[in-house]
């Protein structure tokens, strides 16, 4: 099976646009959504009917939950007054321009989405399963962390966005595991995995304009024999015409800081949540 | 009054009374507020959640500072709690697996007084994050390259968490030691210089009104010590230890009580999250150290049990939520839900 999972589009419908038509011309079977439909660009209304239009299914990110219900913020988990101040600035924007209807659509989306197929049970959500708004960095989640994730919410495969970086990990679990190092990530048998798909809302602090999604292939759709892993993951880098996102936002006034970010690939903004590893990568 | 059987049930079954020590002395203690005729229902009781934080009380309480505003009152000469051994570190990184740690993080004193604390930060980047919170003035450039290496060849972050108490001499000398804002900076260009991107964290030893001043100023002043984009975390005051003789302890109104506790999220204390393993067992948060009740048990697993935040300091915690965890680690700018 051929899936495609979308991380937070942050009213890039340009992208999202781009990307739907990308997924699709690469096999795609199911395009899933992991939340966060808003923040950052430009008319939020056309990345609801976008979604809504191609049927694409989603989870509820904190954003969708905050919009919905018209909360003071967008319980993005910020705790730098700088970083506060742009993230309230983008809330502003989207609240006041999302029609009722869309409002009312992001509220009935669910938390978590479950399935099966080619043996791997499959957990998405929007953080992490057990809270929404939980930011699971690389360079800072513990293999064991996700073990156990998988053990409480009874998973194989959790996929997640809401970092905005994507990363990929696969281990082993007990009682194989660990072995004589005393860690999960060199079993013999990876049977569990975490991925964090991206986004595309904005590029990923790396200097480039292209934004990024996941496409995974579980089965035959595998390649067996080619991978040691019941699933295989593709990171996608997609360009997309970022100029016209830079156009609309200028027209609706949203801070150059975004703008600068769309431009030029480097993050001016949500810098003081990074660890030290991602921070590191970024230029400022 | 007598206490009813539903009360005593209700604390056998939260409490695990068989699981450690002091959690006798706490199931003694409210059995006698229960004789007396109180509700334990009023009292704010604390579930550890899921341990996120394993903390490691890696120096003991010494230090080669004494801080005047230190909450656990370390010095060169307290020896109240003794340093942790490589062998007991791994052995409990190897304990934690099973239980999910997300992060290390490593606290004293001065780590790195610990003769030991380089392998040991080398051996926790197998595990997963490793944070070492230091007063930056004993730092060696040879560890720190050895520790460079470590964290290029880890999945993992190792974080530098530096305390400096203000943007001056003159605000952080009188705090920490005459010299040490010149001495904790040279250590900060010394991390910088081999690519590390420490998080300089201060007690607020100003006004509140005074925050966007002190940082701005302290920016400026890291700047011109080379570090260019300067990670900042504040801190409250703790008025426990030496703080409490420097300006003054809590006083009995600074009180949790179970009311308060009634719609609010309990993911934002360090308790609910967290375990401290010391070289007298495990503790139930990295400030209530030096309280006689800290100590839960002699593993993870006695220390897997409720925790009643009846302290001084844990009333600082509730206002302020997850004080001693990194930024990244914490949603404290936003709402947290489905916790």
């Amino acid at each position: 099976m051929i899936f495609a999972f979308f991380g937070g589009i942050y009213n890039n419908h340009i992208a999202f646009k781009t990307a739907i038509a990308d997924a699709r011309q690469r096999g795609a079977e199911r395009i899933f959504c992991l939340g966060d439909l808003g923040a950052f660009g430009p008319h939020p209304n056309r990345t609801c009917e976008l979604i809504r239009a191609h049927e694409i299914e989603v989870v509820q990110g904190n954003y969708d939950h905050s919009i919905g219900h018209a909360l003071n913020d967008c319980q993005c988990g910020y705790t730098d007054p700088r970083d506060n101040h742009f993230a309230q600035l983008s809330y502003d924007y989207t609240l006041a321009n999302t029609s009722d209807e869309h409002r009312a659509w992001l509220r009935s989306l669910p938390t978590e989405i479950r399935f099966e197929v080619d043996g791997l049970r499959i957990l998405l959500c929007h953080g992490s399963p057990r809270r929404t708004n939980e930011f699971l960095w690389e360079s800072a989640t513990s293999t064991q962390f996700l073990n156990k994730l998988c053990d409480d919410f009874a998973c194989d495969l959790i996929l997640g966005t809401h970092t905005g970086l994507h990363w990929q990990r696969s281990w082993g679990t007990f009682p194989t595991c660990p072995d004589s190092t005393g860690t999960l990530e060199t079993c013999p048998t990876m049977n569990r995995h975490f991925i964090n798909v991206g986004v595309l809302g904005r590029p990923e602090n790396d200097g480039t304009t292209n934004v990024w999604y996941t496409m995974l292939r579980t089965g035959h759709d595998a390649g067996a024999g080619r991978s040691p892993l019941p699933c295989e993951v593709e990171f996608i880098p997609l360009a997309y015409d970022h100029d016209q996102l830079v156009r609309e936002m200028t027209v609706e006034h949203l801070p150059n800081e975004f703008i600068e970010t769309i431009l030029t690939g480097w993050w001016t903004t949500c810098l003081e949540i990074l660890p030290a590893k991602e921070r590191r990568r970024g230029r400022w | 009054m007598q206490a009813s059987s539903l009360q005593l049930n209700r604390l056998a079954v939260t409490l695990r009374p068989n699981s450690a020590i002091k959690t006798e002395s706490t199931v003694a203690s409210w059995k006698l507020a229960l004789r007396k005729g109180e509700n334990t229902m009023t009292l704010p009781i604390v579930e550890l959640g899921s341990l996120d934080e394993l903390w490691f009380q890696v120096a003991g309480t010494r230090c080669n500072l004494t801080c005047a505003h230190c909450f656990i009152s370390c010095s060169p000469h307290n020896d109240s709690f003794g340093f942790l051994s490589f062998n007991e570190v791994e052995r409990r990184l190897l304990e934690s697996i099973k239980w999910g740690v997300k992060e290390f993080y490593f606290t004293g004193g001065e780590p790195f007084l610990n003769p030991d604390l380089v392998p040991i930060l080398e051996r926790t980047l197998d595990f997963g994050p490793a944070t070492v919170l230091t007063n930056g003035t004993v730092l060696k450039p040879e560890w720190l390259e050895r520790l460079r290496a470590a964290e290029q060849g880890s999945l993992y972050s190792l974080e530098f968490r530096v305390s400096i108490d203000g943007p001056t001499p003159e605000l952080n000398d009188p705090i920490r030691g005459p010299r040490t804002f010149e001495r904790a900076l040279r250590g900060v260009e010394m991390l910088v210089q081999r690519g590390f991107l420490p998080i300089i964290t201060m007690t607020r030893v100003w006004d509140d009104t005074d925050d966007d001043a002190v940082l701005g100023q302290f920016r400026e002043v890291l700047r011109q010590h080379g570090y260019v984009r300067a990670r900042l975390k504040v801190l409250p005051r703790l008025q426990l230890g030496a703080e409490a003789n420097r300006t003054c302890g809590y006083s009995a109104a600074d009180r949790v009580t179970a009311e308060m506790l009634v719609g609010y999220n309990t993911s934002q204390l360090v308790c609910q999250h967290s375990r401290v393993v010391t070289d007298r067992g495990i503790a139930v948060c990295p400030i209530l150290i030096d309280s006689h009740e800290a100590i839960l048990g002699q593993t993870l697993a006695e220390a897997n049990h409720a925790f009643a935040i009846t302290h001084g300091a844990c009333a600082t915690c509730y206002q302020f939520g997850a004080i001693c965890t990194n930024p990244s680690a914490t949603a404290e700018g936003g709402t947290r839900y489905r916790a």
